[in-house]
């Protein structure tokens, strides 16, 4: 019959819901029977709910308002409700912030929170400490240390979770509570002994002896509460992963130990510690996996989700560790819960094998537009590391990637999805027409300037190659009627490839560049009058070098070298070959252009690196006038790791000197280095012209020490030398403990590894996207040829690895990779040699016994081509 | 001069900060919502919430429903929501979530959610429905608050919670406009009782 009831409300609105619309000012006109004698408990009840349900909506209240409603709450005191006496409680908190004088309940909550009323105290305690300020606290910390160990759970509880939440105001009082959290953490109570653990931690935890000690406690005497187990394995995870501990650690066995609780949450809160430290091997994974496998058929939807959500984790870095669980996942493919159905296919196809491809991308196709956006981009990134390792397979995924596009989504989610479609088509020369197709038709309706210049540029830069690249043009001006001005830019830069490409093209490229011309944008005519200007010389060289091409030296170098150029004003034309290279950015779509060969190292790193040591190298009076740097190398290794001084050296070189910077450290606690300087005796005509030394070297603190090197002038063929080094210095032995050295030292020397420049060194690395164009545009004048017969490599792979790092110039067209049962290749390297003479140089592979290599050496400068074959000779 | 610092020392791995800071802020949400019929109309009945998390009332309000549209149609238990793992259940037309961060422990949501559900569904006799709670609102807020303390888990024994709240739900709403409400209601009854016996008459007559 109730039930009847409310649907006739349903139907007839929402007339049933009394807090619907509440005015506030009718709620504070209402607060006013708070004043009257006797109070009614009842009603006040009623308004003190209707206060907290509209600041609970948001509704502002003014100071003056707030204030006046608090005041008269107090009044409510008097009062023996249990409930409203409660709901005072909440009100204060409520109000806190927005009152004014909230001290002024001090009285009556320290009154409750040491009475007889169990049921206040806890409460009480809670709404006290949200009024109470650091000069407050003194007065009320003598009944926070008696609540903090009450025999009450609910009071020590309620204690020990308002001094956590006073922790961030009032570090230094909190701390000296800490006995008291120490009694309290022994208590038999689980949450009492959960929340004693927390704020124990909390004022702890930037002391790592104690935290250990704490931690070693409580793992022998052993806990009640799951919740405290949890916090202990976090505690103990993050413990391991900053004192680096290996896995025979006591912190790992307890860990582990948890695996066998009888409590899910704390089994599941240690196997994903387990999965989660970064040195895992695979045997360590295996008791995890198991019980997140046995999880995986939980009746439980949480269970499920976080057992396979952390395999899937764990298939990411050690797939086959997870295998053993395929098939528990196959069962969750059709859970009803989808988050749970996205996360088991995408870990199945992470360990799956290839022939279970197809059937899973039909599965999951069939309910990825019910699945929300961050689930859709785990997704991708599955198909993503799916194509990589199984590249026959482009075709299935292709088809799926397209389909996903044509779908709404967000940015992240397409953005996923373009750089996975593109990065198949680098892969596989196969899918490059579909691939492009598919994008051609996604830019006709999208509404992201950022994808759309990007898919531009790339349909630029492989659409003339295809057999049929007319067919691009129109997707492409298409854009150039329709778009922002960012996209419409790109689209004219996309066509001038066209047009410099293919020459059948070029005249309807012209009449296209020529309605460009009249764009409204600034920067859309600008670059469509350069282009038609250049493609209408129709010189190979031109193009090569203006469109295919463009500028290979660093954007923030440019600014510089302008900048100083306008400062000095001088009669010398600026000259494009003293600005600092910008060595082959690691995908070319990269905005920022990453000064240095820094492939290895993260990527928000490199923009910084060259120009750091330039600023450094700089300020040393010594190094005045050497001209701009050419490149700095990777830094070497000169001593082994443990030994008494860690020394490596990075190389420097510049026109025509070479700075060696080596950053030596001190491991030894007990001795002062000063004055250390590096001796170098070169193998060949090097000339050492200055030492740098480090003043001092102090336990621990790396310095760096220098030394100027000038190249032989007379031989420029001469680009490998060998130099013995031998790092001298003055020890002063000194206390350990207090680092005070003794008054004098005595020389000494120690003898580091040998250091050898070799021809990488005068190389920086560029990238040409079009190498035939650019290999054109060098002409053949310099050319030079030869064959060599390398006898020790065995596979082509090898072979190509070992020319890359040998020459240390950038691989262009994506030639590093070795297509598979081939027994021919052709490498492309292009790079700049020091001084600034473009070289590339193309080297046909072929494998017999062992490896024959043809190598072609095209440059600007005669000696470059000389030093080369030289060298690799 | 030790000004020289060291490149290599900003080399730090990056590693996905996938361990959690070990602390007792467990909890970065908690609200009900309701189901009018009309899908697109909630309304929150009773919420905690980080403040560093949804600073202003525009950011949760957006939050609410996002989360309501993509979790009412199906009885999923958890989901994960911009970068929130949201665990949530049903009740004939209420919705309860409790929100926790994406490396947060599911389990302890679940049990953080399980209390919240219990402890409301003893105070109001099994009857967990909209209207039953709206005349209970003061002790749901009191149930929430003895839950979650801040973003801390205070409690997660149901039975504990309701000793600690020690709220008697209403029986009979006793103030004048229910009972008059009430008695409307009865007639409305009546009367639809009279209009069903006149048709099953006049179609047992016409048979």
């Amino acid at each position: 019959m109730i039930k009847k009831f409310d649907k006739k409300d349903e139907e007839s609105g929402s007339g049933s819901n009394p807090f619907q619309h509440l005015e506030k000012s009718a709620v504070l006109q209402e607060a006013r029977i708070f004043n009257e004698t006797p109070i009614n408990p009842r009603r006040c009840l009623h308004i003190l709910t209707k206060i907290i349900y509209l600041l609970n909506q948001g509704e502002h209240f003014g100071t003056t308002e707030a204030t006046e409603a608090f005041f008269a709450m107090t009044r409510l005191f008097q009062s023996n409700d249990q409930t409203l006496r409660r709901m005072c409680y909440l009100t204060i908190k409520e109000m806190a912030n927005i009152s004014e004088d909230v001290i002024i309940v001090t009285s009556s909550l320290t009154k409750d929170m040491t009475g007889k009323e169990d049921v206040y105290r806890g409460p009480a305690i809670r709404a006290l400490c949200r009024i109470t300020d650091t000069t407050m606290l003194q007065a009320i910390e003598r009944y926070m240390k008696q609540a903090i160990v009450d025999k009450v759970p609910s009071v020590s509880s309620s204690a020990l979770v308002s001094s956590l939440h006073m922790v961030k105001m009032s570090f230094d009082v909190v701390k000296r509570w800490v006995n008291e959290a120490q009694e309290a953490a022994s208590s038999d109570n689980i949450m009492v002994q959960y929340h004693a653990l927390g704020l124990l931690y909390h004022l702890r935890k930037n002391d790592r002896l104690a935290v250990t000690k704490m931690l070693n406690k409580f793992t022998k005497s052993g806990l009640k509460s799951p919740f405290a187990y949890c916090m202990m394995i976090r505690i103990a995870s993050k413990l391991l992963e900053e004192t680096e501990g290996g896995h025979d650690s006591p912190l790992f066995d307890f860990i582990e130990s948890c695996l066998r609780n009888k409590h899910e949450m704390v089994v599941y809160e240690a196997a994903s510690a387990i999965v989660h430290m970064p040195k895992c091997t695979a045997r360590e994974l295996a008791p995890a996996v198991s019980v997140l496998q046995l999880f995986c058929s939980s009746p439980k939807a949480a269970l499920r989700y976080a057992a396979v959500r952390t395999l899937n984790k764990v298939a990411m870095k050690h797939p086959s560790a997870v295998t053993a669980c395929n098939l528990d996942l196959e069962n969750l493919i059709t859970d009803s819960n989808r988050s749970i159905a996205t996360l088991a296919i995408t870990t199945l196809l992470k360990t799956g094998s290839e022939s279970s491809v197809d059937r899973l991308m039909k599965q999951i196709s069939s309910f990825v537009s019910e699945i929300s956006d961050e689930f859709k981009v785990v997704v991708v990134q599955a198909i993503s590391a799916l194509c990589q390792k199984y590249p026959r397979k482009h075709s299935v995924m292709m088809n799926f990637l397209s389909n996903m596009l044509r779908d709404d989504g967000g940015f992240e989610y397409k953005r996923a999805i373009v750089d996975c479609i593109i990065s198949i088509i680098e892969e596989n020369p196969e899918s490059k027409e579909t691939g492009l197709a598919h994008l051609c038709e996604f830019i006709e309706d999208c509404e992201h300037t950022v994808l759309a210049t990007k898919i531009l540029h790339m349909l630029g830069k492989e659409g003339p190659r295809t057999p049929t690249p007319s067919k691009y043009i129109r997707f492409i001006f298409n854009r150039v009627v329709l778009e922002s001005e960012a996209v419409r830019a790109a689209a004219v830069s996309a066509l001038a490839k066209f047009g410099a490409q293919n020459d059948d093209l070029l005249p309807s490229v012209l009449v296209l560049m020529q309605r460009c011309m009249m764009d409204s944008d600034d920067e859309v005519r600008d670059r469509a009058t350069f282009y038609m200007n250049v493609l209408q010389q129709k010189q190979k060289a031109l193009n090569a070098a203006y469109i295919f091409n463009g500028l290979s030296v660093s954007v923030p170098g440019l600014e510089k070298s302008l900048h100083q150029y306008t400062l000095e004003p001088s009669e010398k034309p600026f000259d494009m070959k003293t600005v600092p290279l910008a060595t082959a950015p690691i995908t070319e779509q990269k905005t920022e252009i990453a000064p240095m060969a820094t492939s290895k190292l993260p990527e928000k790193l490199a923009p910084a690196r060259q120009d750091i040591y330039q600023e450094q190298l700089a300020a040393i009076p010594e190094f005045k006038g050497l001209g701009p740097l050419f490149k700095s190398s990777e830094p070497v290794q000169l001593t082994e790791a443990e030994t008494e001084y860690v020394v490596r050296c990075i190389k420097h070189t510049f026109g025509n000197h070479m700075i060696f910077q080596f950053d030596c450290t001190n491991t030894l606690n007990d001795q002062l280095l000063q004055r250390v300087q590096v001796q170098m005796e070169p193998s060949e005509s090097y000339e050492v012209l200055h030492y740098v030394p480090a003043p001092s070297l102090h336990y621990s603190q790396p310095n760096s020490c220098y030394s100027l090197v000038r190249l032989p002038e007379d031989d420029p063929t001469a680009v490998s030398c060998t130099f013995s080094c031998t790092m001298k210095y003055l020890v002063r032995d000194c206390d350990p403990n207090t680092g005070e050295p003794d008054d004098d030292g005595y020389d000494d020397e120690y003898v580091l590894e040998d250091l050898e420049v070799t021809v990488a060194d005068h190389i920086q690395k560029v990238l040409k996207p079009n190498f035939g164009a650019a290999w054109e545009e060098i002409g053949d004048e310099f050319e030079k040829e030869e064959t060599f017969a390398l006898a020790t490599v065995r596979t082509l792979d090898e072979a190509v690895n070992n020319i890359i790092s040998f020459l240390g110039m950038q691989p262009c067209e994506r030639s590093d990779k070795v297509a598979e049962n081939k027994n021919s290749h052709v490498l492309f390297l292009a790079g700049v040699f020091r001084g600034g003479h473009d070289v590339l140089v193309r080297a046909r592979l072929a494998l017999a016994d062992g490896v024959t290599m043809q190598v072609t050496v095209r440059s600007t400068d005669e000696n470059v081509v000389d030093v080369i074959l030289a060298s690799v000779g | 001069m030790t000004a020289q610092s060291c490149p290599r020392q900003h080399c730090a791995t990056t590693m996905d900060s996938a361990a959690l800071e070990p602390s007792l802020y467990t909890v970065k949400a908690v609200f009900i919502l309701d189901n009018d019929g009309n899908k697109t109309l909630q309304k929150n009945l009773k919420n905690y919430y980080d403040p560093e998390l949804y600073p202003s009332m525009k950011e949760q309000k957006n939050f609410e429903l996002n989360v309501f549209n993509k979790t009412h149609k199906a009885d999923n238990e958890i989901a994960f929501l911009e970068g929130m793992t949201i665990v949530y259940k049903s009740s004939i037309d209420l919705f309860f979530y409790v929100v926790g961060s994406a490396q947060e422990n599911e389990l302890m949501l679940m049990a953080v959610l399980n209390c919240l559900f219990e402890s409301v569904s003893q105070m109001l006799r099994k009857n967990v429905e909209k209207r039953t709670l709206l005349d209970n609102m003061d002790g749901v807020f009191l149930v929430v608050d003895e839950i979650i303390d801040g973003g801390v888990i205070l409690e997660s024994d149901p039975q504990q919670v309701i000793e600690k709240v020690n709220y008697r739900a209403d029986d009979s709403p006793l103030s004048e406009q229910s009972v008059a409400q009430h008695i409307t209601e009865k007639l409305a009854l009546t009367s639809n009782v009279l209009q069903s016996a006149k048709e099953q008459i006049k179609w047992s007559i016409l048979k």
